[in-house]
């Protein structure tokens, strides 16, 4: 479900095929709902091991993360930091990930590569950012750890199930029609590279 | 106080001021933020840079690391040669980090290589890594503490060009390696630049060069205009915040250089992210303490 509150677009898991076809790469919303965890171990297990997953993701949201997490003394867990981790690392397992588990909405750091453009573009999922090193906001947008599966992969990596209020900033960086912002920009940035190349090789003949 | 008590003293304040490092950035880096912020008019830019200051507030209000990823430690040490505790620091130094890792806490990110086992403590072979460089004739000791993340560690890189290629071969090794995996590495970012003989000594100097305060610079006019020119040239490529387009990439450009060979042009490159972890603290001999990164810094005084 998508509703607009304050002027922010927040969309609530379950995830449906038109809060996700709404989305184009650039924007900026907020979500709602059901979350889990899983980076480097969590994709090799899946995909390479092909084990399948403890947790349903279908309709809930994947973040590439590796939390600090505290046994509290309810003998419960206290989320301590969260935030998104490099996604880049699972582009090798990302296109089969969303084939096998139906995951629609990924959240991690930085650009994604072309297979995981493809995984959108065919499966209707999308790849959002959020900003990175804010674990402390992250943390303080979970309102629940619900769920530890494969808990011997450690702490950074098992599968943390989390219910989240309003977390965001998330920029869309992969829409469903596959478009990458990342990519897009990564060639604006090459483009002004030359140009800088050329302008400071211009002023350091002055000064050298 | 017996030498031992000395030691357990300087473990506990270096543990404490470790712990500290992680949740409050250093006064430099978050008055350069402000800078940033305050020249940015792109809306997801500062729905960004919105995040990073309410996460700043809110990491010292609740007393977290700032963020989850808190680094492998990196020392920097200066030390006088006849500082009382000279031949304990280094075991003074890894009872810190192991102590901070339980107390703060630290993610454990320690990966024994070959064994490929977690140490659990962030210690380990070669780690906490120290550098040394031994002052003669003083009694105190400066120690810059810095977490090097793993999305800030991954862009580094180092090389020995052909002296021909000339420092616009360094700018361009620069920009390349920014353009590339700058966007990952959670800009705006801090550069540090090395140059010098071989990829090792330029190496080393990157890494030296995070070591200074964002905004400080060179003391060779040649190579401080160097600094000046790579930071404009940088922010004008408009990486923005996370790497999503804005007016700035980086906090700064730091360049550091030693001598090379008639033959070579050594270069490294090292960055640090936004949430660059950086400290430094002094000590005298008797265990006072200043710090001039983190004014807001207490322990026991
Ligand atoms: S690069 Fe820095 S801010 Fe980004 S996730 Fe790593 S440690 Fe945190």
């Amino acid at each position: 479900m998508t509703e607009t509150i304050n002027g922010k677009t927040i969309i609530s898991t379950p995830f449906t095929d038109s809060d996700l076809n709404a989305l184009h790469a650039g924007d900026v919303i907020f979500i709602n709902g059901d979350i889990v965890t899983g980076r480097d171990d969590v994709h090799i297990r899946a995909v390479r091991e092909n084990i399948d997953l403890p947790a349903d993701l279908r309709g809930k949201a994947l973040m590439h993360a590796g939390p600090i997490v505290r046994r509290s003394s309810d003998g419960g867990y206290e989320m301590i930091s969260i935030g998104p981790t490099t996604s880049m690392r699972m582009e090798k397992f990302e296109y089969d990930f969303i084939e096998k588990t139906g995951v629609r909405l990924i959240i991690g750091k930085g650009c994604m590569g072309s297979r995981t453009a493809e995984a959108c573009r065919k499966f209707g999922a999308v790849h959002c950012v959020l900003p990175a090193g804010n674990a402390v906001v992250g943390a303080a947008c979970i309102e629940e750890i619900n769920g530890l599966d494969w808990q011997d992969l450690g702490m950074a990596e098992a599968l943390w199930s989390l219910r989240v209020k309003c977390l965001g900033p998330l920029i869309v960086s992969i829409d469903t029609s596959g478009r990458n912002l990342f990519e897009e920009k990564k060639k604006e940035y090459n483009a002004r590279k030359e140009e800088q190349i050329e302008e400071i090789s211009k002023k350091l003949e002055t000064i050298l | 106080m017996t030498l031992e008590d000395k030691c357990n003293k300087m473990t506990d304040i270096m543990a404490a001021f470790i712990g500290h490092t992680t949740v409050r950035l250093p006064d430099d880096v978050i008055s350069r933020l402000n800078e940033l912020r305050a020249a940015e008019d792109d809306p997801a830019a500062l729905s960004i840079y919105d995040m990073m200051f309410e996460n700043i507030r809110l990491a010292s209000e609740l007393g977290r690391p700032s963020c989850q990823d808190t680094g492998l430690a990196q020392f920097r040490i200066d030390c006088g040669s006849s500082f009382p505790l000279l031949a304990q620091l280094e075991e003074i130094l890894t009872a810190a980090v192991k102590k901070a890792t339980e107390e703060t806490p630290l993610r454990p990110n320690a990966v024994e290589t070959f064994d490929e086992i977690n140490t659990g403590t962030n210690t380990g072979t070669g780690a906490p890594s120290i550098s040394w460089n031994i002052v003669p004739s003083w009694d105190g000791c400066a120690i810059t503490t810095y977490l090097a993340g793993g999305g800030c560690s991954l862009p580094g890189h180092a090389a020995v060009l052909m002296p021909g290629e000339g420092y616009e071969g360094v700018v361009r090794f620069v920009l390349d390696r920014i353009a590339e995996y700058g966007p990952n590495a959670c800009p705006p970012l801090l550069v540090g630049v090395g140059i010098a003989n071989s990829v090792d000594t330029a190496a080393q100097l990157s890494k030296k060069a995070l070591f200074r305060p964002v905004g400080s610079h060179n003391p060779n006019e040649k190579a401080s205009a160097m600094e000046s020119m790579l930071e404009d040239g940088i922010n004008k490529m408009g990486i923005g915040p996370q790497g999503l387009g804005g007016k700035a990439s980086v906090l700064g450009v730091n360049i550091e250089n030693a001598v090379r060979h008639t033959a070579t042009l050594g270069v490294g490159v090292s960055l640090s992210c936004w949430t660059h972890r950086r400290g430094k603290i002094v000590f005298s001999k008797d265990l006072g303490f200043n710090t001039d990164t983190h004014a807001g810094f207490t322990y026991g005084q």
